[in-house]
Order: C-alpha cells, then sequence, then structure tokens
C-alpha cells in the first residue's frame, strides 16, 4: 500500500483510537489496533479491509465532527479499502476500474448484454431464436450451444478466479508476516465471514442513518449473500445433473436445481434490492459518498442477474425463452468479467482479513490499562 | 420549543448522564418533562460524553464484572481517596443502590462490553460502556425520545427564581432569545463550573491560562453560582479540583481521554528550568495519576516535561500526540525550548544517583531508586542514556471541580439553614461533593450521577404529581 492522504489520515485517526480504545467491544478493527503502536501502510489497508462499516465507532466517538479531530473510522477506512483494491488489482494497469466504479460496471453490463444479443440474433434463425421450444431437453442450447456457454463461462470465471487469488496474495503480504494459518484460525474466520459477526457493533447492530442500532443491514446481506450462495449451488447441481447424470435442462419447477434457483434469486433481489435502497437512506457524513455509484451499480446488477433468472424460469417454454437467455447469460457475462474490477472484491479481502485477525488473536494487546 | 404557558411537572437543568437518568424516570413515573442542555446537539452530554465506565459493588460475578466487590470493599476505598471527607450513609446508599443499575441501563438503551477476566485490572470494580459515555448518552437520549421527554438544546437555564425555599418560575435562553418556562419541580443536574476560567482564575490566579480543561466547555456553573446566591447550601472546598497530568498540546476544551500521559513513573520529569521538582515513582501510576495535575499547576508557567529512553518508552499507553524525539539529550532539550546544559546536568545527575537494584519490573513497585537526590525517585528509576530521546510536555488537565450543592437522601437540596428546599433537587457532579469531598475513585462519578439522578427524577415527580 502506498502513502496516500486517505492512508496518512487514517493513521492519525487510528492512533487516535489507540489512545482512546472506547470502541474495543464494537467490532475486531479495534482489537488489532491495539496490538499495534506503530501503524505500516499494509496494517492501515488490513484494517481498513477489517472494517465492516457498520458506523458504531463513529456514533459512539465524542472527537466525531464538529470536534476539531473529525474522527470518523468509517468513512476514513471506506476511503483506504477502496484505495486497496486498487492496489491490489491484477494485472496491475486495471487498478484504474476503481476510479468511477459506477459507470464503468454499468457500462460493462451494457456492452455485455449488447453482445450477446447480438450474437444470440445474429448466429441463431429467427425462427430458433423466437420459436417457442417448450420444456423439451436441452432447449436452452438450441438458442446457444452447450460448449460455447460452458467456454465462455469457465474462461471469464477462471480469469476472475485468477485475478482474485492474485490480488488476495498482495494483500496478505502487504501486511506483513504472520503466525501460521491454523485450522482453528481458519474456522473462526469462517464463523466471522459466514455469520457477519463484526456487522453489527458488538452484538447490537449497524447505525443506519441515527444512533439507533438496527439488524436490517445485516439480515439484507445475509439474504444477498445466501441468495447468491443458493444460485450458486443451483448452477452447480445443474451441471451435475448434465455432465454426470445425463440429465439435461430444463428441469421441472420442483427440481432441485429450480427450487435452489428460485428461492436463491428472491433472496439476492430483496437483500440487493434492500441494500440499494438503505445505501440512499444512509447518513452520508460516516460515508463516501463517491463510493456510492460503484456500490450501487454492482447491487443492481446483481438484482438484475436474479430478475431475468426468475423471468427466463417463467417465460422458458415460450418463444421470449431466447430473448430471456440472452439478457440473462449478458448479465451473468458481465459479473464474470467485472468480478476482480467491483466492490465484489471486498468478499476476498475482508475474508482475508479476518483470518489473519484470526490468526493473531491470542496476541497480547500494547499499552496498559 | 419550549411552551411558554404550559407547567411542566419537571424540568431538567443539564444534559449529562445525570440530567436524562432524571429525565427518563420522571418520565416513566408518569411526569411532563422538559430537559434544557445548553450544548447543541453535536456536543451534548456535558463530560458524561467522555466516560467510559462506571463502578458498582456486586457479590458474585456478572455479565460485565468479574469476582466480586462487596460494599465494605467499595466503602473502604472511597475512604481512603476521600481521606473521611464524605457522608457515610449517603455514601453507603449510592454503593448499594449501584449493584441495581444495570437492569435499569439496559432497559434503557445502554450496552456494555463483556468482562474481561484478568486484562483489564478494572474488570473487577467497573463496568465498561460499549463504546463509551458518548454511546451511553445516545442511548438515553433515544430513550427520553421516546418517552417524550421534550428536549431543547443550545438553551441555558439562567436562573431558578427561587422564594421561600422554591423554586416559581425558570428563565432560561432558548436559542440565544430570553423565556421564563414554569416546573412544578426542577432537577439541577449542571455539572461542576471547571470550564468557567473566569470563576476558576478566583482561586488559581492568571495559572488557569495554562490549564486545560478535560471535558465540556458547557460546564460554566451558571446552575450552581445561581443556586449558592438564594441560600442553598453549599458542599465541598470551592478552591479544589481534581486535576491530572496531560499532553500540554492537548486541545483548551473536549480533549477528552486521549491527551493523558502515563509516561510518568518511567520517565524523569523536570520543569520549565530543567529541574526535578517530585518523586515519579512514588506509586503505581493510577494511584498518582490525580496528583500531577496539581504538582504542575505549581511550576513556573504551569508546564513540565516527561523525558525517558528507548528503554523506557514501550513501556507505557501511546498519547494521541506524537513523543518529541531526538537522538541526544541536548538536541531534546532544544526542540522542548529548555537549556540544554540544564537537562544535561540533570539527567547526569540522576543517572549517577541511581542504585544498582533489583530487576526492573513495571508492573509493581519494584524499589529500584536513586540516591542523594532531592526529591529522590523511589521506583523504576533506571539511567536514562539509551537514544533516541523521547520528551513530551505536560500541562495541568482539570476534570471537574468540587464545590456542589448539599441535598438529602432524597436528592433533594438543603438551605443554609439545613431545610430541604420544597421543590428543588440535583444529581451528579453539582452535588458530588457530598459523597466525594476530595480525590476521585474511577468510575465513580457516573455512580453517583445515575443513582441520584433516578432518586431526583422519581422524588420529583412524585412531588409534582401530588
Ligand atoms: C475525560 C473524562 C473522563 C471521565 N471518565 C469517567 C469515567 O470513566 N467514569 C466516571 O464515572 N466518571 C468519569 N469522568 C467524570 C464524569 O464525567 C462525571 O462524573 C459525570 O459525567 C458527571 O455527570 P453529570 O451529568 O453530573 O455532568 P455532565 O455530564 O458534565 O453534564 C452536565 C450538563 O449540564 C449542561 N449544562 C451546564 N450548565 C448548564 C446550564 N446553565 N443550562 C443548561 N445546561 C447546562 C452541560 O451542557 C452538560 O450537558 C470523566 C471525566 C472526564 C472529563
Ligand atoms: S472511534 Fe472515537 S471513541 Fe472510538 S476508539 Fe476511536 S477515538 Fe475512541
Ligand atoms: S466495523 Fe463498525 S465499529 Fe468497527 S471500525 Fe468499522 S464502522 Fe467502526
Amino acid at each position: 500500500m502506498r502513502e496516500t492522504d486517505a492512508v496518512i489520515n487514517a493513521r492519525r485517526e487510528i492512533e487516535v483510537c489507540n489512545a482512546c480504545r472506547y470502541c474495543e467491544g464494537f467490532c475486531a478493527v479495534f482489537p488489532a489496533i491495539e496490538q499495534r503502536r506503530d501503524f505500516t501502510a499494509g496494517d492501515i489497508s488490513y484494517l481498513a479491509n477489517l472494517c465492516h462499516n457498520c458506523r458504531g465507532c463513529y456514533y459512539a466517538c465524542q472527537y466525531a465532527p464538529p470536534h476539531q479531530w473529525g474522527i470518523n473510522i468509517p468513512a476514513t477506512l471506506a476511503e483506504v479499502r477502496n484505495e486497496s483494491y486498487a492496489e491490489y488489482a491484477w494485472p496491475r494497469p486495471l487498478a484504474r476500474t476503481f476510479q468511477r466504479n459506477g459507470t464503468l460496471l454499468s457500462l460493462a453490463a451494457a456492452l455485455c448484454l449488447a453482445l450477446v444479443l447480438f450474437l444470440g440474433i445474429r448466429l441463431n434463425s429467427a425462427t430458433n431464436f423466437f420459436g417457442a421450444h417448450g420444456t423439451q431437453p436441452e432447449s436452452f442450447y438450441t438458442i446457444i450451444p452447450l460448449p460455447v456457454l460452458q467456454a465462455v463461462g469457465i474462461a471469464s470465471f477462471g480469469f476472475s478466479l485468477l485475478a482474485l487469488a492474485m490480488g488476495a496474495r498482495s494483500f496478505w503480504r502487504d501486511a506483513g508476516p504472520r503466525d501460521k494459518v491454523t485450522p482453528s484460525a481458519l474456522g473462526i474466520a469462517l464463523w466471522d465471514v459466514l455469520t457477519l459477526k463484526n456487522l453489527g457493533g458488538g452484538g447490537n447492530g449497524c447505525n443506519d442513518n441515527s444512533e439507533a442500532f438496527s439488524m436490517r443491514r445485516r439480515y439484507l446481506h445475509h439474504a444477498m449473500f445466501y441468495g447468491f450462495l443458493l444460485c450458486f449451488a443451483a448452477t452447480c447441481t445443474g451441471f451435475v445433473y448434465h455432465s454426470f447424470l445425463g440429465w439435461p435442462a430444463p428441469y421441472p419447477f420442483l427440481s432441485l436445481p429450480v427450487l435452489l434457483g428460485t428461492v436463491g434469486g428472491i433472496g439476492l433481489i430483496a437483500g440487493s434490492v434492500g441494500m440499494v435502497a438503505m445505501r440512499f437512506a444512509d447518513d452520508p457524513v460516516p460515508n463516501v459518498a463517491r463510493l456510492r455509484g460503484g456500490d450501487v451499480a454492482l447491487l443492481l446488477l446483481l438484482a438484475l442477474i436474479a430478475v431475468t433468472g426468475l423471468v427466463l424460469l417463467a417465460v422458458r417454454a415460450t418463444g421470449a425463452m431466447g430473448l430471456a437467455m440472452s439478457i440473462h447469460l449478458g448479465f451473468i457475462l458481465a459479473f464474470f468479467l467485472m468480478l476482480p474490477y467491483s466492490k465484489m472484491v471486498h468478499g476476498v479481502y475482508r475474508t482475508a482479513a479476518l483470518l489473519r485477525r484470526a490468526v493473531e488473536r491470542t496476541m497480547k494487546p500494547l499499552g496498559g490499562e | 420549543m419550549p411552551i411558554r404557558d404550559k407547567t411542566y411537572d419537571v424540568l431538567v437543568a443539564g444534559g449529562g448522564n445525570a440530567a436524562l437518568c432524571a429525565a427518563i424516570t420522571a418520565r416513566q413515573a408518569g411526569a411532563s418533562v422538559i430537559l434544557v442542555e445548553s450544548a447543541p446537539k453535536a456536543f451534548r452530554g456535558g463530560n458524561s460524553r467522555h466516560t467510559r465506565n462506571l463502578r458498582a459493588m456486586h457479590d458474585k460475578p456478572n455479565a460485565v464484572l468479574t469476582d466480586a466487590y462487596t460494599e465494605d470493599e467499595y466503602w473502604d476505598d472511597l475512604l481512603r481517596v476521600t481521606g473521611g471527607n464524605t457522608d457515610e450513609s449517603l455514601a453507603r446508599m449510592t454503593i448499594r443502590a449501584s449493584s441495581g443499575l444495570f437492569g435499569w441501563m439496559r432497559a434503557n438503551g445502554v450496552r456494555f462490553q463483556p468482562s474481561l477476566t484478568g486484562t483489564l485490572n478494572l474488570g473487577r470494580t467497573n463496568a465498561f460502556f460499549l463504546g463509551g459515555g458518548k454511546a451511553l448518552v445516545n442511548a438515553y437520549y433515544l430513550t427520553a425520545a421516546r418517552l417524550g421527554v421534550e428536549i431543547l438544546y443550545d438553551s441555558e437555564v439562567i436562573s431558578l427564581n427561587m422564594d421561600n425555599g422554591a423554586v416559581r418560575s425558570i428563565d432560561i435562553t432558548w436559542r440565544g432569545f430570553p423565556e421564563t418556562l414554569h416546573a412544578r419541580c426542577v432537577v439541577a443536574s449542571a455539572g461542576g463550573f471547571q470550564a468557567n476560567l473566569d470563576w476558576m482564575r478566583q482561586y488559581w490566579g492568571d495559572a488557569v491560562d495554562n490549564f486545560v480543561i478535560r471535558g465540556t466547555p458547557y460546564n460554566r456553573g451558571g446552575v450552581l453560582r445561581n443556586m449558592l446566591g438564594q441560600g442553598v447550601a453549599a458542599i465541598g472546598d470551592p478552591t479544589q479540583c481534581h486535576a491530572v497530568a496531560l499532553d500540554a498540546r492537548a486541545p483548551k476544551f473536549d480533549g477528552g481521554i486521549t491527551t493523558r500521559l502515563d509516561s510518568v513513573p518511567f520517565s524523569v520529569v523536570v520543569n520549565r528550568n530543567g529541574d526535578r521538582f517530585y518523586d515519579e515513582g512514588e506509586d503505581v501510576w493510577p494511584k498518582r495519576y490525580a496528583i500531577w495535575g496539581r504538582l504542575i499547576a505549581q511550576q513556573p508557567e504551569q508546564i513540565a516535561y516527561s523525558i525517558c529512553d528507548a528503554r523506557a518508552f514501550p513501556l507505557f499507553m501511546p498519547s494521541v500526540f506524537p513523543a518529541i524525539v531526538a537522538d541526544t539529550l541536548e538536541e531534546l532539550a532544544m526542540k522542548l525550548k529548555l537549556d540544554p546544559a540544564k537537562l544535561r546536568d540533570t539527567i547526569d545527575a540522576f543517572n549517577k544517583a541511581v542504585k544498582p537494584g533489583q530487576v526492573f519490573d513495571g508492573s509493581k513497585l519494584d524499589g529500584n531508586a536513586t540516591e542523594g537526590l532531592a526529591p529522590n525517585k523511589t521506583n523504576w528509576a533506571r539511567a536514562v542514556d539509551k537514544p533516541p530521546f523521547y520528551g513530551y510536555p505536560l500541562r495541568p488537565g482539570i476534570t471537574f471541580t468540587y464545590l456542589g450543592v448539599r441535598v438529602n437522601d432524597k436528592a433533594q437540596v438543603l438551605m443554609d439553614n439545613g431545610k430541604p428546599t420544597g421543590n428543588l433537587f440535583a444529581s451528579g457532579e453539582i452535588m458530588a461533593g457530598n459523597i466525594l469531598g476530595k480525590g476521585y475513585l474511577a468510575g465513580f462519578g457516573m455512580t453517583i450521577g445515575t443513582v441520584f439522578g433516578r432518586i431526583a427524577g422519581q422524588e420529583a415527580a412524585r412531588r409534582a404529581r401530588n
């Protein structure tokens, strides 16, 4: 991590916290601060990615603006976090994708959509593309052949996974050497990720736009996250059905892949739309307005993937299937391609940060009472 | 906006912990309540917004406190710090009531940190608020608003107009404009007067210009002075205040907890002239923390410098301001604007006087002392000779003043003739001198405020509704 203005400002604020320590019960960030006395840029990036942005520490801070010190940890760490996404982006030149991320993400979605639609219509006869295929086996692949689907899917997703892994490696190294990762540390980190324990100020909830605590954000994130996982599980089951059991899609409404996808899709829509709404109702002070575009674009893309998936399910036996499928796949392609260049990376870095925290949990805090 | 022709059941003057506890309790007892806070919303909550814990008696471990802390032990601690300058019956009543506070506090929105076994030495006696005092104050304001307490910010109580031992009307300014309000009962919870430098100057002279006020600039003692001017009985020494050693670079007001410096026991402390003036190693820091403010206040220009070397530097909590660092003592002296030759002499003399002693141990009185100095350092004395050298400038930081109004066990304010006022109550710092006449016990300020706030709210509501 470079010594940017955001890092320098974060260091000043973190050093105030280290002398204060009133917020140590809120989340993992403060105990991690207390174990240090000097903060490298890598340390600050680690702390920034450990922060879940619940804003508890902002409302609790006696030095928050308009106090002259203007301590605003959630906003300050959000700035650093966004810079860290660019810092660890792989390949390096793509760091710039985090500058106007919302615009870029929207453009990518539009382009992928146009591309898939264009190819779908160009390479199919109109009767085939707009024809009703019923629910006969392999109906989807009459529009886009399965090998093409698989090749593009695996290539785009595979590259993204590689890019994410490279980013995670840079992040891990940047925060300096650590003890060995033990199975128990892995377990703790996994639990923290799955429960979002740190999102909600010591178990009371987040501060959305006032001093009052609320679990809304945590539940919406859960709906989105687990919805996403169910959709992913639906895809995997479909893959197993097709490749190993010889049962090609489409599957009946009460089949496992369709049920998983439907429930997951609804969760994804509820979660992401809810989070977009909250993003507009939030208190602006502990937030960074500039970053809203990227967050909202990603949430909307996720919602659109789910919506078009459900639409596809509804119209799959009709002549609209070709169109619905192309749109759905267009959004998915954009998502796969932009995975390492969108807010989605927060999942990787936050997980890595939680793992690092779990590894160092037994270290003693520095300084006395 | 205050309602002019309404007669409120209870008016609460102040907006910190004691005021909020009184307002919430009175409202829960069915009274109509208005709370008048002189600070704007962003700075509401007085010194309470800078606190972090309260001290509570308990017979067995609970969710927030380890072990046990009995009434007698609590009382002994209080007796020790006050040197007997307390009222035993009020004190014991407060101590006993402290054990029952958690349920009420939780029900009204306060959250605690889970008890931390072992690591914090206060984990046994003191319960820590999750997020600190501002989070507590936020929770109480939310509760008060939800219950329908009317809250005025930017509004100062100017005068409680008393007649025949009772308050008849209350003059306030509401956003700078004068208003007169009426209430059947009044609870005064407006804190001490430490932020009123002109009042402080009466006792301390121009030294106050070099004092730092650790908490809110709004505790100017207006309500206290107004009551005392109308025949209310005073308690506590007006010339005394709780003063600690702070980093001299602290802001004049509202610097809070982070500007404190724990470096003294591991340092050599000199004044402007480069001379040592007190035993830095007299006792463990929490026990000596509060005498250093006064010591520094007595030095020329009310400033001192804590000097240590690379060995001592990691031993204490970091201050919020970076230490001033230099490779030689002379260079450090220049940076601190001290006479380099003089500082060198003082440190050389100190280093020579260090007796070869026992193993150094920062966690207890280790007996490593100097010999033949005036004054000697009696613990943790170790040559200051490993560069780099670190320096911190120190000033007196004022936490609160001791002067207050006399109350009885119903939180009723007493008149000079010893009779209780008919409808005037007090809670918090403004009456803490009844129990804490001298010294300080960590976390006791919030305990007094909570216990007496609840009593005052209860009694005021009862009286108003009869
Ligand atoms: C840095 C610091 C840390 C501390 N830490 C602790 C701790 O951890 N535990 C502990 O027990 N104690 C602590 N204390 C002491 C503690 O702050 C006090 O004992 C306690 O807050 C007193 O509460 P209070 O409600 O009486 O006064 P305050 O909280 O100071 O409230 C006084 C209120 O009155 C208002 N006011 C003043 N004049 C007027 C007027 N004329 N009209 C209207 N409103 C007025 C003020 O704006 C303020 O809201 C600390 C103090 C400081 C400075
Ligand atoms: S955010 Fe504010 S209150 Fe919390 S630890 Fe930091 S300085 Fe202290
Ligand atoms: S997770 Fe919440 S409490 Fe912790 S640093 Fe981030 S905003 Fe503050």
